[in-house]
C-alpha cells in the first residue's frame, strides 16, 4: 500500500511539474523566438530555420539599425516624458478625488462614483470616433500635452485603490489635526498623501504599464511620427516598408519591451499585489 | 452649504474661512479637474457619438439627418452584426483561459520548486504592448516559422499543417490563442492573490480528514474565491463582445477575422462612415449593458445568499461552506 501511495504521489508531482514546464514554455517561446531572430544577420535569417540559434550572440547590428530606423531615441524620450507627467497628474487627480469622495458626505457623492464606473463600461475604441473631433477642436492633435491630458483622465481602478486605502486611514487622525487647527488642504498634503504611498506605488505601476503600452490613441492623436513617436507607436515604422525583415523587426520589438522587462524583474511582487488590489473592486 | 451661508448672512470672506467654507473650497478644487476630464473626454464624446448615429456623415463635409437608418443598417449589413458571431470564439477562449488560470494558480499557491520563476514566465506576456504582440504573432504563425517548427519537433509534418492566419477554419482560433497567451498569466496572478487569502488552517483540517487535492480545490478553494472568479467571468464575456486587439494588430481583420469592433474601426476610419460606426458602437454598448445586468442577476440568483457589500458576511459564509465541505468530504470518505 505504501509503495502504491508513493507511486501515485510521484506521478501527480510529475504531472504537476510537466504541466508547469509546458505552460511556461508556451508563455516564453514566442518571445524567445524573437530574441533568437533579433541576433541573426540578414543572410543567416534567410538561410536558417527560425529556431536555429544565431552564430553570434553578440551581433547587435539589428538592434542598432532598428533603433535608428524607428527613431526610438526620440520615442524613448517622448515615452519617458509622457510617463512622468501622466503619473504625476493622475496621482494628484486620483488621490484628491478619492479624498473628497471618501471623506465628505454630500449629495451626488454616489452619483459621481457611478459616473466613473459607467465610464469604464464605455467601449474606448468606439469613443474615438467622436473624441477625435473634440481633440481636434481643442488643438490637441499632434500635441504631447493634449495626449498627456487625455491619458490622465478617467481611471476607475486607481481611484478605487485610493478610496479603499482611505477607508483604512483612521478618521480620528483627521479630527485631531482639525483640533490642532489644520485646514483640509494641510490634512490632505501633510497627513494623507504620505500615508497613501503604498497605494500610490501600486496604482503608478498599473498606470505606468498601461501608459507605456498604449498605442491606439497615441497613433490617432500623435500622428507626426517624426516628432511624436512613443515607444509603442514607433514600432509602426516596421509595418510597411520592411515587410518581412523579421530580424530587424524582432530587434525593435525586443527593444520596446526591455523597459517593461526590467521593471518586472525589479518589482515583481509589487506588480502582482498591485494587480490583485486593483481587481478586488474593479 | 451655500444656503446656510446666506441664511446666516455672513459675508463671503468670513464664510470662506469657516469650516463649511473650507469644505466647499477643498471639494471644489479637488473635484473640478477630474470631473472636467471625465466630462470632456468621456461623456461629451459619448453624447456626440449618440448624436452622430442619427446622421449620414463623414468627418468633414455636410451631415444629413437620417433618423434610425444607421441602426437598421447595422442589422441589415452582412459585415456588421454578423461579426458578433466571432465573439463566440473569444468567449470559448476566455473560458479556457479561466480554467487554465485557475489550475495554474492552485498549483502555484502551494509549495512548488521554482514557483516564482514559473509565475514570472507566465505573467510576463501581460506586460508586452499590443503592437509588439502583433509582430510577435505574425512572426510566430508565419508558414514554416516558429509555431510550425515547434510542431515539427513534435512530429507533425509541415504539409499537413494549415496556414494559421489565412485558413478560415482555423485563423480565429489562432487569434484567440494569442489572447489566451497574453492574459492567462494575469488571471493566474489574480487567482493566486485570492487563494493566498484563504485561511490555511482549512487545508490542514481537510488533510486530516483525508480530503485529496481535488476535493480541497472543489470544497475549500473554489468557494472561497468565488467572487473574483465570477467577476472575471463577467469581464471576460463583455470582453469577448468587444474583442478588438488580436485581430486588429495581427490580421487587421482580413480573412474573416474581423470582429465587431474591427469592422467598426474600419467603417469609421477607412470608409469614414461616422454615423454608421456610431450606431454600431451604441448598439454594442446596449448589448454589453444588457449582458452585464443579466449576468449579475444570474449570479445573484445562483448565489442568493451572497452579500458582496458585507465582507464579514462573506468570510462567515465561506467558513460555513468550508465546514459543510469538510462534513461532506467526511461523509464521502465514510461511504
Amino acid at each position: 500500500m505504501r509503495t502504491m501511495d508513493y507511486a501515485k504521489r510521484g506521478i501527480l508531482a510529475f504531472l504537476k511539474y510537466a504541466s508547469l514546464v509546458f505552460f511556461a514554455f508556451v508563455a516564453v517561446i514566442p518571445v524567445v523566438s524573437c530574441v533568437i531572430t533579433a541576433f541573426k544577420t540578414e543572410t543567416e535569417y534567410q538561410q536558417t530555420n527560425v529556431m536555429t540559434l544565431p552564430q553570434n550572440w553578440l551581433n547587435f547590428d539589428n538592434f542598432i539599425q532598428a533603433f535608428q530606423r524607428a527613431n526610438m531615441g526620440r520615442a524613448f524620450f517622448n515615452s519617458t516624458l509622457i510617463l512622468i507627467c501622466v503619473l504625476i497628474g493622475s496621482v494628484f487627480i486620483g488621490t484628491q478625488l478619492a479624498y473628497v469622495l471618501n471623506r465628505f458626505k454630500f449629495p451626488g457623492n454616489n452619483m459621481i462614483r457611478n459616473l466613473f464606473l459607467f465610464a469604464s463600461l464605455l467601449p474606448g475604441v468606439a469613443m474615438q470616433v467622436s473624441l477625435y473631433e473634440i481633440m481636434y477642436n481643442l488643438g490637441f492633435i499632434n500635441s504631447l500635452i493634449g495626449y498627456m491630458i487625455i491619458m490622465c483622465g478617467t481611471d476607475v481602478i486607481s481611484i478605487y485603490i485610493y478610496i479603499q486605502f482611505f477607508e483604512n486611514i483612521d478618521i480620528a487622525l483627521d479630527e485631531s489635526a482639525i483640533m490642532d487647527g489644520a485646514n483640509y488642504f494641510t490634512i490632505f498634503y501633510k497627513i494623507h498623501l504620505p500615508l497613501l504611498k503604498p497605494a500610490i506605488v501600486t496604482s503608478c505601476i498599473l498606470k505606468g504599464v498601461g501608459t507605456y503600452n498604449e498605442y491606439y490613441m497615441a497613433n490617432l492623436y500623435l500622428q507626426d511620427k517624426k516628432l511624436y513617436p512613443t515607444v509603442a507607436t514607433s514600432l509602426y515604422t516596421f509595418v510597411g516598408p520592411l515587410g518581412s525583415q523579421y530580424n530587424l523587426i524582432c530587434a525593435g520589438v525586443i527593444i520596446s519591451l526591455l523597459p517593461a522587462l526590467i521593471l518586472f524583474i525589479l518589482c515583481q511582487d509589487q506588480i502582482y499585489s498591485g494587480l490583485t488590489a486593483g481587481a478586488v473592486k474593479g | 452649504m451655500n444656503t446656510k451661508a446666506v441664511k446666516k448672512r455672513r459675508p463671503f470672506k468670513v464664510w470662506i474661512k469657516s469650516r463649511d467654507g473650507q469644505k466647499v473650497l477643498v471639494m471644489l478644487s479637488f473635484m473640478i479637474i477630474p470631473l472636467l476630464l471625465l466630462f470632456v473626454f468621456t461623456y461629451l464624446p459619448f453624447g456626440e457619438m449618440f448624436g452622430f448615429s442619427f446622421y449620414k456623415m463623414k468627418y468633414t463635409g455636410t451631415r444629413k439627418f437620417v433618423g434610425w437608418d444607421n441602426y437598421l443598417k447595422v442589422f441589415q449589413r452582412k459585415d456588421c452584426f454578423g461579426a458578433l458571431k466571432l465573439s463566440l470564439y473569444y468567449m470559448l477562449g476566455s473560458i479556457i483561459q479561466l480554467v487554465l488560470a485557475l489550475y495554474l494558480a492552485t498549483v502555484l499557491s502551494f509549495k512548488v520548486k521554482c514557483g516564482k520563476l514559473f509565475k514570472g514566465f507566465m505573467f510576463f506576456p501581460y506586460l508586452i504592448n499590443g503592437i509588439a504582440i502583433g509582430f510577435i504573432f505574425k512572426f510566430f504563425y508565419t508558414r514554416g516559422f516558429v509555431f510550425d517548427t515547434v510542431l515539427q519537433w513534435c512530429g507533425f509534418n509541415l504539409d499537413n499543417l494549415p496556414y494559421w492566419l489565412r485558413d478560415q477554419r482555423i485563423n480565429n482560433f489562432s487569434l484567440v490563442g494569442t489572447s489566451i497567451w497574453r492574459y492567462f498569466g494575469q488571471n493566474m496572478v489574480l487567482f493566486i492573490g485570492a487563494i493566498m487569502s484563504v485561511d490555511s488552517s482549512l487545508y490542514e483540517s481537510a488533510m486530516l480528514d483525508g480530503a485529496n487535492k481535488f476535493q480541497q480545490f472543489m470544497y475549500i478553494i473554489l468557494p472561497s474565491i468565488r467572487t473574483i472568479v465570477m467577476l472575471n467571468v463577467i469581464l471576460s464575456i463583455t470582453g469577448s463582445l468587444s474583442a478588438f486587439e488580436p485581430p486588429y494588430v495581427i490580421t487587421s481583420g482580413a480573412n474573416g477575422t474581423g470582429t465587431y469592433f474591427v469592422v467598426m474601426h474600419n467603417i469609421a476610419h477607412t470608409q469614414q462612415k461616422v454615423g454608421l460606426a456610431s450606431a454600431m458602437a451604441i448598439i454594442l454598448l446596449i448589448i454589453i449593458i444588457i449582458a452585464t445586468i443579466l449576468q449579475k442577476l444570474f449570479f445573484k440568483y445562483v448565489f442568493r445568499d451572497a452579500e458582496d457589500d458585507d465582507p464579514k458576511a462573506g468570510i462567515r459564509r465561506d467558513k460555513k461552506l468550508a465546514r459543510l465541505a469538510k462534513r461532506s468530504v467526511r461523509a464521502a470518505e465514510g461511504r
